[in-house]
């Protein structure tokens, strides 16, 4: 009796029922779902999204909306406006820029997809196999250093002037642009692994892996990559703008696509000559897609960060 | 420190060398040579002696021990299109120009992007913040090649307040420094805000605010001093971003500067003007990107150079 004096008044035994409120009352979401559902909420980032969407599909559809090809030159139709007939204008050659634009969007996203997608696979590697190594013996370290020092080198160079050397050494291309895109771009996918790799794996659970005998292909591709996914992500959707870039300057330049293939760059640097008579179509829409791509990545990239960022997780 | 010093030159020269022997492999490794398509035009005796001006008659490391020999003398070769002038004496051409619309264009994004990342970041989303991230969007968004001619179009066609297509005043450098300045601009106004944002969040500005700070004191003594460190590490990437920036600017606008010889020279195919102005960039990220890192230690003293990372 004197046990039950001493327990506070206010507490009683709980029924059987009220074990019932002990269930969360909001659903559990798995990391990919909260990921989502922040990067639906933010409007600048599904914007971009909509705008990449908008993109891809006129680059798969957008030259069959019109009866012309992207080379088809007509000396009738040149310098015309903007038109029922010619939605975009037609360029000195007669060449309709409707389809031409589209035509380009085709090189420009394949391009900057492919380009990004090697850097990844290099990078990640590479990166990968640096960050493992680093401080597993002697050995271990001479391999982290090396790699480490191959990429400081190619770093430490302006990235499009490297670009323009293998440009003016290699036969020009669509080939050609994505080798020399992916010969220096891989780089900075590299360091950001091995920086991320070196951080992870001191944790606690790549050791239990290694106790447990996992060999180091399995911890690097089931524990250590999976974890720096995010980061991964992120920095592709700043890859495939910065290709885009690079290759439209050097097709700005002269260097990239060919002639009668059509290029945002290109058709940029054709613009360049009419600047002065008031052809404002010639430049606007090339110039434009090139912005609204570069634009669209960029919102949908930091929108992404923003949502992987477990820092900033309700 | 003295030994610091002379690990980062001799590391410096290194990268020079790697550079260098990549460039010039890499020129060499094209087939054919430079006087191919005039073979079968000038008499044997003419093209033997045009191989042997550029020493290209010479086996390939015996061209390179030249080239090496002759860059340590500062003597970046002849040009092979132009029979009276070298590279060095294009560089010499070029470089004023060039430095001049660099210089300009890193004040003007230096100067702009910090100020409007603190704005922003002291404004934080209210509209002055939104509209400092819109022009930063914009910068991004807008390559250097398309802002170029949009400028032309509104302050030199349609408002004819600037010269354009000459060079010779300072008013003919105004439209070219800002195509350029306005990408790294825009970068460096996002910096800016990010670190800014962060700074003004430590606990140490709420002391100084609870102590009484005033708070231009507390945003120019604490808060950007602490904020800037980001935006210092971004300048090694914008010195190349700038480089690479000259190439199109100074063909837009024909502005007779390096960037234009080198835009030439590889429509010329003139290997030893792309050879020498490559290294002559290079040259100048390196060196750059070296006084960046002595630059830190000015701005924050907890950095110290003895350390081997730096």
């Amino acid at each position: 009796m004197a046990m039950e004096q001493r327990i506070d008044p206010l507490f009683r035994p709980l029924s059987k029922q009220s074990e019932a409120h002990d269930i969360s009352m909001r659903p559990s979401l798995t990391n990919v779902q909260q990921v989502v559902r922040k990067l639906v909420k933010n409007k600048l980032a599904m914007l971009g999204l909509a705008i990449i969407l908008l993109l891809v599909v006129m680059a798969i559809i957008g030259p069959h909306l019109v009866p012309y090809s992207a080379s088809d030159q007509s000396l009738l139709t040149k310098n015309k406006p903007v038109s029922a007939e010619h939605w975009f204008g037609t360029d000195d050659l007669g060449r309709d820029m409707f389809a031409r634009t589209w035509a380009g969007a085709r090189i420009s996203l394949t391009i900057g997809v492919v380009a990004a997608l090697i850097d990844l696979i290099i990078g990640v590697t590479v990166g990968g196999i640096a960050g493992y190594m680093a401080g597993r013996g002697k050995r271990g370290e001479r391999i982290d250093t090396i790699i480490m020092r191959v990429i400081e080198v190619l770093y430490g160079l302006p990235y499009l002037l490297v670009v323009i050397l293998l440009m003016v050494v290699m036969e020009p291309g669509m080939l050609t642009i994505i080798i020399a895109l992916s010969a220096t771009g891989w780089t900075g996918m590299a360091r950001l692994v091995r920086g991320q790799i070196l951080q992870l794996k001191n944790q606690e659970f790549i050791l239990a892996s290694q106790v447990l005998g996992a060999k180091f292909s399995r911890i690097l591709f089931k524990h250590l990559i999976p974890n720096t996914i995010g980061v991964i992500i992120v920095n592709l959707t700043f890859t495939i703008p910065s290709a885009i870039f690079a290759e439209s300057f050097l097709s700005f330049l002269g260097l990239g696509v060919q002639a009668p293939d059509a290029s945002w760059g290109t058709m940029t640097n054709d613009a360049m000559g009419v600047i002065l008579t008031g052809d404002w179509w010639r430049l606007f829409f090339p110039g434009l897609m090139i912005s609204l791509t570069m634009f669209a990545f960029n919102v949908f990239g930091d929108g992404l960060q923003d949502a992987l960022d477990p820092r900033l997780r309700e | 420190m003295s030994h610091y010093l002379v690990k980062r030159v001799l590391m410096m020269l290194l990268t020079l060398w790697i550079i260098v022997t990549l460039t010039f492999s890499l020129m060499h490794a094209i087939p054919g040579d430079p006087f191919a398509s005039e073979s079968d035009q000038l008499p044997e005796q003419i093209l033997a002696n045009l191989r042997a001006k550029y020493n290209l008659d010479e086996p390939l490391p015996v061209q390179y021990v030249l080239y090496l020999k002759n860059l340590v003398m500062l003597d970046l070769g002849p040009s092979i299109k132009s029979d009276t002038r070298g590279v060095n004496d294009m560089i010499a051409d070029g470089f004023s120009a060039s430095a001049t619309l660099g210089a300009q264009a890193i004040v003007i994004a230096i100067f702009f992007g910090i100020t409007f990342g603190i704005i922003a970041a002291l404004n934080r989303n209210k509209w002055l913040d939104y509209a400092a991230m819109a022009i930063a969007v914009l910068g991004i968004a807008i390559p250097s090649f398309i802002m170029a001619p949009l400028l032309i179009n509104f302050f030199a066609i349609k408002f004819p307040i600037f010269p354009v297509a000459t060079w010779g005043t300072w008013m003919h450098t105004v439209l070219p420094s800002l195509a350029l300045a306005f990408g790294p601009l825009a970068i460096i106004t996002r910096y800016m805000r990010a670190s800014m944002i962060e700074v003004m969040n430590q606990n140490y500005i709420r002391t100084a605010e609870a102590k009484g700070v005033p708070t231009f004191a507390l945003v120019v003594k604490h808060g950007i001093r602490n904020a800037i460190l980001p935006v210092v590490t971004f300048l090694g990437p914008l010195i190349a971003s700038l480089i690479t920036g000259t190439f199109v600017v100074e063909k837009i606008f024909a502005v007779p500067g390096i960037g234009k010889y080198f835009v030439d020279g590889i429509f010329n195919r003139d290997y030893p003007v792309i050879l020498g102005t490559t290294i002559f960039y290079s040259s100048i990220l390196i060196v750059t990107i070296f006084l960046i890192d002595l630059a830190y230690t000015l701005i924050d003293p907890r950095i110290k150079l003895t350390n081997k990372e730096g």
